[in-house]
């Protein structure tokens, strides 16, 4: 029997209601400005463009607040705003080697030209609570020195000469492809990965990075080098046919270096992984390059054994709002699925129950 | 759909004027609109402006920011960005293009006048009036670069064992 | 570029182009009706106002345009259509995702256009071609999806063979060309469902 449920708008517009008065909380504390949250919550407004992927800090914090902090909401909110957008086409490749950097390390090389800064992160911190944030204490200004200004090629860059490490090669005859106006088909290639990689979900690909580290794929991974900073977005409009300079978007590289043990075809070198994300999360972008590089397993002639490597399963479910979309549907009414199961069930139970009985009183007829 | 990059440079303009209004550009995505709107009323050039037409109605929309697997290798899609873009023609003919990350279409319509006024005479006056903005935004970098320069690493190797 | 953008764009693209969709939509969805259709574009000479209103509505950066010799012949038609659509003019007309058609008379094969595939039948071109005339109870009978019975519609000029390439056409279905014509103040559409045959 099909019923049809209708109904319910009223509980949802009291919902709705109360929501937004949850959201506001108490009247006697200040209201939250997107301003605050973009500015001093920059890390979160970074997840959420790096996942919506979508760059705009200011709509990223008003996500933030419409979604109380629930920043896969408020992902969700900044991918919904950006279908409402026309495209107008799609930039010149970033160039990070000309970055703005504010910070640049290698876990590989010690002396890199250009030097090593650790810019503002939370590493070497002890990790204990600062009670002088409740109290809003002072800050001091933070120190200065004369800034060089030297060159800081990219450490893959440097490494070159001797054939060591595998060469990336610019294609730009190539079709970029877009898994947001294509659906993905497998095997897909490194373009389309990059891709969904970028926007995948931090947590996901955490946690596959780290299953290779724990063996499952496991791919040798030393940190080139992470940089975090400025780069200029530059789009060439068909009626100018110059690049024009759209402003600067922050965004956190990784270049992971693999060892590799060559094959019948490649001598032993170094392979890469690559990450490139919006915003600062280095790890994000680290994560990003263990899976790219792991997603790379075929090209290199190794076996598939790991999840990390599965491109389709990677892919799949790396993207965290069509699986929030997934999840999330199973509190819809299923009123009517569950009834044809719960018929399904009953009728398998009689059925058993006769099988049983029927069993039964053929072994009593045996016994006697 | 996929599209390729065929973005060459094509020499329609000459070089250097499309250096100075590259420059320009540049400078006017990093600047806020009041400092914008000050550089136009530092010209004097509110009535030319306020006669200018659109060629198109200032419009949001998304560009595709790409990247390049390893940096430098083939280009993959990275995610897009909110820009606005303005189009204008000045009484004149001139006509002013602009196109800034953000949804500000106020601010991209008068960086459009200030693009077709820098084509002209007025690229000298425009220049002068944005001296403050460029000294602003420099200034500003400078002590970022200053700030991250301390946090420089300076390694020393301990000398182990005998030589 | 001035002189080519002397002739401005809509003034209201937003709410123009919905019309410009909708008139479209019900053209398409009920082949053999005419819509009246009096778009207020005034783009430069010779792109018909009603064939650059709807290049206008429908084409973007990825949707590729392909333009007839007499349109392609005008450097401020092409720079025209790029500077407010953002789509690419391609030379190859199966490249196009939309073409656009002056000179109806001597319109290329349909099989010359992009066709689609039998997994992306979308992915074929809609023609959009101006004509001298579109009457009701015209030569042509139309049958198909959208359609009671049959219809009739005359359309003038028709060119010559085009009604064996339209039955050429529905045989590919799913995949084929749609043919969008338009007339002063008038509209229909000829999609890849619809048979065609000369009474």
């Amino acid at each position: 029997m099909y019923v049809a449920v209708k109904g319910g708008e009223a509980a949802i517009d009291n919902a709705h209601a109360l929501l937004a008065h949850e959201r506001r909380g108490p009247e006697d504390v200040a209201e939250i400005a997107p301003r605050q949250i973009e500015t001093q919550l920059k890390l979160a407004v970074d997840r959420v463009m790096a996942e919506g992927s979508l760059y705009d800090p200011k709509l990223a914090a008003l996500a933030i607040k419409q979604a109380r902090g629930d920043l896969i909401e408020a992902i969700f909110l900044v991918r919904a705003y950006r279908t409402t957008l026309p495209r107008f086409g799609a930039s010149e490749p970033l160039d990070t080697a000309r970055m703005a950097i504010e910070r640049r390390i290698s876990a590989t090389f010690k002396d890199l030209p250009g030097g090593q800064v650790l810019g503002p992160t939370f590493d070497y911190t002890h990790r204990l609570i600062d009670f002088l944030l409740e109290a809003g204490a002072e800050l001091p200004l933070p120190a200065e020195v004369e800034a060089a200004h030297e060159a800081t090629p990219r450490v893959t860059d440097l490494l070159d000469d001797e054939g060591l490490i595998e060469r990336d090669v610019p294609d730009d005859m190539a079709d970029v492809g877009d898994l947001t106006r294509a659906p993905l088909d497998f095997p897909a290639d490194r373009d389309l990965r990059l891709q969904a990689l970028a926007r995948g979900d931090e947590g996901f690909l955490l946690a596959l990075g780290y299953s290779t580290q724990r063996g499952y794929g496991r791919t040798h991974p030393f940190v080139g080098e992470i940089r975090f900073g400025a780069v200029t977005a530059e789009y060439v409009p068909e009626e100018l046919g110059f690049a024009v300079p759209l402003g600067s978007v922050a965004v956190t590289e990784c270049q992971m270096v693999n060892q590799f043990h060559g094959s019948a075809d490649v001598p032993p070198q170094f392979t890469r992984g690559y990450g490139l994300v919006f915003g600062q999360s280095e790890r994000k972008a680290m994560s990003m390059s263990l899976v790219d590089r792991a997603l790379r397993t075929r090209e290199f002639g190794e076996d598939v054994v790991a999840p990390a490597q599965d491109e389709e399963f990677v892919l799949s479910h790396c993207d965290n709002v069509q699986a929030t979309g997934f999840v999330e549907h199973l509190k819809l009414p299923h009123y009517v699925d569950f009834q044809a199961e719960l018929g399904l069930v009953r009728k398998m139970r009689a059925e058993h129950a006769a099988r049983r009985q029927g069993t039964d009183s053929e072994l009593k007829e045996a016994a006697e | 759909m996929t599209s390729s990059i065929s973005h060459a440079v094509r020499p329609k303009t000459e070089g250097y004027l499309v250096l100075r209004r590259q420059a320009l550009m540049a400078l006017l995505a990093e600047a806020t609109k009041d400092e914008i709107c000050q550089i136009l009323s530092d010209i004097g050039a509110g009535a030319l402006a306020a006669a200018a037409v659109d060629l198109r109605r200032p419009e949001s929309g998304l560009v595709m920011l790409r990247g390049r697997a390893g940096g430098d290798g083939r280009a993959f899609n990275l995610g897009e960005a909110t820009v606005t873009r303005a189009a204008i023609r000045l009484p004149d003919g001139r006509t002013g293009f602009a196109y800034q990350l953000g949804r500000d279409s106020e601010k991209a319509r008068i960086s459009a006048i200030l693009d077709a006024l820098c084509q002209g005479d007025e690229h000298v006056a425009v220049e002068r009036a944005a001296r403050t903005v460029r000294q602003r935004v420099a200034a500003e970098a400078e002590t970022k670069a200053r700030r991250v320069a301390a946090t420089k690493v300076d390694f020393f190797t301990m000398v182990r064992g005998e030589d | 570029m001035s002189a080519a953008l002397a002739s401005s764009g809509p003034a209201d693209p937003v709410i123009e182009a919905q019309a410009d969709f909708r008139s479209l939509m019900n053209a398409l969805a009920r082949p053999g009706t005419i819509e009246a259709f009096a778009p207020k574009l005034l783009p430069p000479a010779p792109l018909p106002a009603g064939i650059g209103s709807l290049a206008l509505a429908l084409a973007d950066h990825e949707a590729p345009l392909w333009l007839d010799p007499q349109l392609a012949a005008s450097d401020e038609v092409s720079a025209y259509l790029r500077f407010h659509t953002g789509a690419k003019i391609v030379a190859d007309p199966a490249a196009a995702t939309f073409a656009l058609v002056a000179d109806f008379a001597r319109m290329p094969p349909l099989a010359n256009f992009a066709l689609g595939t039998d997994e992306y039948p979308d992915r074929s071109t809609t023609i959009i071609a101006a004509v001298d005339a579109i009457e009701a109870d015209g030569p042509l009978e139309l049958a198909g999806p959208g359609i009671a019975t049959t219809a009739r519609i005359g359309i003038a000029p028709w060119r010559d063979g085009l009604t064996a390439e339209l039955a050429a056409n529905r045989a590919l279905f799913p995949r084929g060309v749609d043919l969008v014509l338009v007339a002063p103040r008038r509209l229909a559409a000829l999609p890849r469902t619809t048979r065609v045959r000369e009474v």
